[in-house]
């Protein structure tokens, strides 16, 4: 395969893997702020740009934080690197570019995507944004038919490749923010906690179900906390997709009979999450712990990027 | 209107009695109600949005990526009529090739007179460093898409060749796929020659030109401009059909003569290129020193052997319009026979004689650039005013040696659905035609562009062009009806 063309698989693959938490998590502060009988303000709107990436750059707009300002930058900006438009736009550029490696339904899924949002500009009411969301988020459940109805070949693990590295990215950085908001300082970390605020994050990994059947005995910062980080049962959790990039660059190293230093770094630090617990965690510093993650992750992306000659 | 022009279903009788032979098709078109038609063909171009089948239009913003209008209503060609078309399209390429090779090579048709030298040599075509340079196998036009025009129930003219790289065969085999699942009682009507074995066509094209030192299973790619060419869709198309790497300039690198492609397994050797790149942008070490497209070093591999490049650079030559009026010379040379297929009767300005004519019937005449194309740098004079007439008399006397003339022809129609039911709008073709260097292979169909404005000749997709299948009927097929 060439090199390009595995390099715009990957990044096809982060993208779409962007744009459909981008849309969970405007879809859960949605529901969370104007759909909850008690809205949740304008912190969390904030805190939805804080896990988006995106506060910096919003507070460059100069626009204030409302949840329609918030909700339009988060969807449709052309400024935003990070928007639902701008993740679909690169998206669809770089599979129109590599349309021969991709079945034609993964390019239609991603086109239609695309054709979803291109003309729009601005959220309606709540309920408004919700449909187009949830229309959003159904097209990408389609790209993930199409994946997986792929051939198991290099295209195959490279698009995957790319979701899994994106997902541990967005799982770490959703835990990272929230934690601090929903649990202010000085407070139990076992104790009781809102369960607006938690259900949010919940539905943005779409986890609200599985916690139910993890967790029986109930909703505690440090069972929500366990599973997004530690349960390999949940999909979109850090353990889990761990173990997902680890796999398919053996799988990928099957292929190529090249194994190198991305696999090392990814079988590492599979072992270190093996190793430890829920406790250790949150004794060492839950924050440090998530942001030393997000560090090396990247560091992996810049592994593969090498390993596979991206550049 | 002075005349009533032929129409390729009804021909003159103005769609009181259709021709022999197409009786059916007439029928279909009467009775499927024009609701349906429409609803059809509105269904095969989202369809085609959503795949995607799309054109750039220059110097726009990405809104302006536009489908191509498709018509719902195919052309019909007899298996008699392909027949004769197709035996024209295999002489008339078959001489091509052989006076691309003689004019590189020994130049005989020049020595020899039928060809004024000056008119190929000291042309802009005319690519001096691949002189003395044979391609694998000897053949230079692999892929041709040759223009033609209709004018009566047997009178079938070329309008142009198109030998560097002709692109809308994706298009032939997408609107069949449409009329496949749209119009299938069609296809149980009537019995249909498939025209998607153009692909293997293709693919068995490519591996049996490849350079004699290339392996048994030589390794061919397509090389485009990049995704942001108007044809890009094209160039993904061929290479998922014909299952071959489509690469970028930047893909690609030369190494000792030697083309390579950049794998993540290192690098790959290539061995036969389908390029559609234009000359000019192959080699920035040959041709233009600013091309970003091409892969310095591809000529020296070509050259050297290495690598075979489809079309061969220089076969331009036989695409500029002075070197086309001599074709029925050039094809009468080589294959010692008359052309099956006319020409169309070509004035060239650069004979004093022939300005003058020229001069003189401006109002009535096409004049076009020799190098043109799209439909661009022309004038139509019956449809143009005398201000635009007057500004093409001053640059043709600036230089006449870029003109050439040719009558207003009186293209056939084809019925095409238009607000007001199916109506006659004005058709070209484009066939495709393979050289391998044994054997011409025209896969049964082509490319039909409709002029979509009443009464328009001009069926560029730049320039409000639609698309239309190309039905060609097996023999069986006839119906006596």
């Amino acid at each position: 395969m060439l090199a390009r063309t595995a390099s715009y698989l990957y990044w096809i693959g982060r993208y779409m893997e962007r744009a459909e938490f981008t849309a969970r998590l405007i879809e859960a502060t949605v529901r969370l702020d104007a759909l909850s009988a008690r809205p949740a303000g304008e912190g969390a709107w904030s805190s939805a740009l804080a896990v988006a990436a995106a506060s910096h750059d919003f507070e460059q707009t100069g626009e204030t934080i409302t949840p329609s300002n918030v909700a339009n930058y988060l969807t449709f900006s052309e400024d935003n690197p990070n928007s639902l438009r701008n993740c679909l736009y690169n998206a669809r550029m770089n599979a129109r570019a590599v349309r021969t490696a991709l079945t034609r339904e993964g390019w239609e899924s991603i086109n239609r995507a695309w054709l979803n949002i291109d003309g729009r500009s601005a959220v309606g009411s709540a309920q408004g944004t919700i449909n187009l969301l949830e229309a959003l988020i159904a097209e990408n459940r389609g790209f993930e038919g199409a994946l997986h109805r792929m051939l198991r070949q290099e295209s195959f693990y490279f698009l995957m490749l790319g979701e899994s590295i994106e997902r541990t990215d967005n799982t770490a950085r959703l835990i990272d923010v929230k934690y601090h908001i929903i649990l202010p300082e000085g407070e139990e970390v076992g104790g009781l906690v809102d369960r607006d605020q938690w259900g949010t994050i919940l539905q943005t990994v779409s986890a609200n179900t599985a916690f139910r059947w993890l967790y029986r005995d109930g909703l505690s910062a440090r069972n929500v906390l366990e599973m997004l980080i530690l349960r390999r049962e949940l999909p979109r959790s850090i353990a889990a997709t761990v173990d997902d990039t680890v796999e398919l660059l053996a799988d990928l190293g099957r292929l190529t009979g090249f194994q190198g230093e991305a696999d090392r770094m990814a079988r590492l630090r599979q072992r270190r999450i093996a190793a430890t617990n829920i406790r250790e965690i949150i004794g060492g510093g839950l924050h440090e712990y998530l942001e030393a993650f997000i560090e090396e992750n990247r560091l992996l992306s810049q592994a593969i990027t090498k390993q596979f000659r991206f550049d | 209107m002075s005349k009533r022009f032929f129409d390729e279903i009804w021909g003159h009788s103005r769609g009181r009695k259709p021709r022999p032979g197409f009786e059916s098709i007439a029928r279909w078109i009467r009775e499927t109600p024009k609701k349906e038609l429409r609803r059809r063909q509105d269904s095969a171009e989202a369809a085609f949005r959503q795949l995607g089948i799309t054109f750039n239009v220059y110097s726009e913003e990405e809104q302006a990526e536009r489908i191509i209008p498709f018509d719902i209503i195919p052309r019909v060609f007899t298996a008699e009529e392909w027949q004769s078309l197709s035996e024209g399209l295999e002489q008339r390429v078959t001489a091509l090739n052989m006076f691309l090779d003689d004019v590189y090579g020994e130049r005989k048709i020049l020595a020899d007179g039928v060809v004024p030298s000056d008119l190929v040599l000291c042309n802009p075509g005319f690519t001096p460093v691949v002189n003395g340079h044979r391609p694998p196998h000897g053949v230079y036009a692999h892929i041709c898409g040759i223009d033609m025009v209709r004018t009566g129930p047997d009178e079938f003219l070329v309008l142009e060749d198109n030998a560097r790289t002709p692109s809308g065969v994706s298009y032939m085999l997408e609107n069949r796929e449409a009329m496949l699942r749209l119009c299938p009682e069609l296809f149980e009507a009537f019995e249909v020659e498939p025209v998607d074995g153009y692909t293997d066509a293709l693919r068995a094209m490519m591996q049996a030109v490849a350079p004699e030192s290339a392996p048994g299973n030589p390794c061919c790619v397509l090389l485009t401009p990049g995704h942001f060419n108007s044809a890009f869709y094209e160039h993904s198309f061929l290479a998922d059909n014909v299952g071959i790497e489509l690469v970028e300039a930047a893909d690609l690198v030369v190494d000792d003569d030697i083309v390579w492609m950049r794998t993540i397994e290192g690098r790959k050797r290539v061995d036969v290129i389908y390029r559609r790149i234009d000359d000019d942008f192959l080699d920035p070490l040959i041709f233009r020193p600013d091309s970003m497209l091409g892969v310095p070093g591809l000529m020296a591999a070509y050259f050297a052997g290495n690598v075979t490049l489809i079309n061969a650079p220089g076969g331009g030559i036989s695409d500029d319009k002075a070197i086309y009026s001599f074709m029925p010379e050039i094809v009468k040379y080589y294959s010692g026979e008359e052309a099956k297929l006319p020409n169309v009767e070509t004035w060239r300005c650069r004979e004093p004689d022939a300005l003058q004519y020229t001069l003189d019937n401006l109002a009535d005449l096409v004049v076009k650039k020799v190098d043109g194309s799209g439909g661009y740098g022309m004038l139509v004079g019956p449809t143009s005013t005398s201000e635009e007439i007057e500004e093409f008399r001053a640059a043709l006397k600036d230089n006449p040696d870029g003109y050439i003339a040719q009558p207003t022809l009186d293209l056939s129609t084809v019925p095409t659905l238009t607000e007001k039911g199916a109506k006659g709008r004005h058709v070209d073709f484009r066939p495709f035609v393979l050289s391998d260097g044994q054997k011409v292979t025209t896969v049964p169909g082509g490319l039909t562009r409709v002029a979509l404005r009443e009464g328009s000749l001009v069926v560029n997709s730049s320039q409000g062009g639609g698309t239309k299948d190309s039905l060609v009927l097996r023999p069986e097929s006839e119906q006596p009806s």
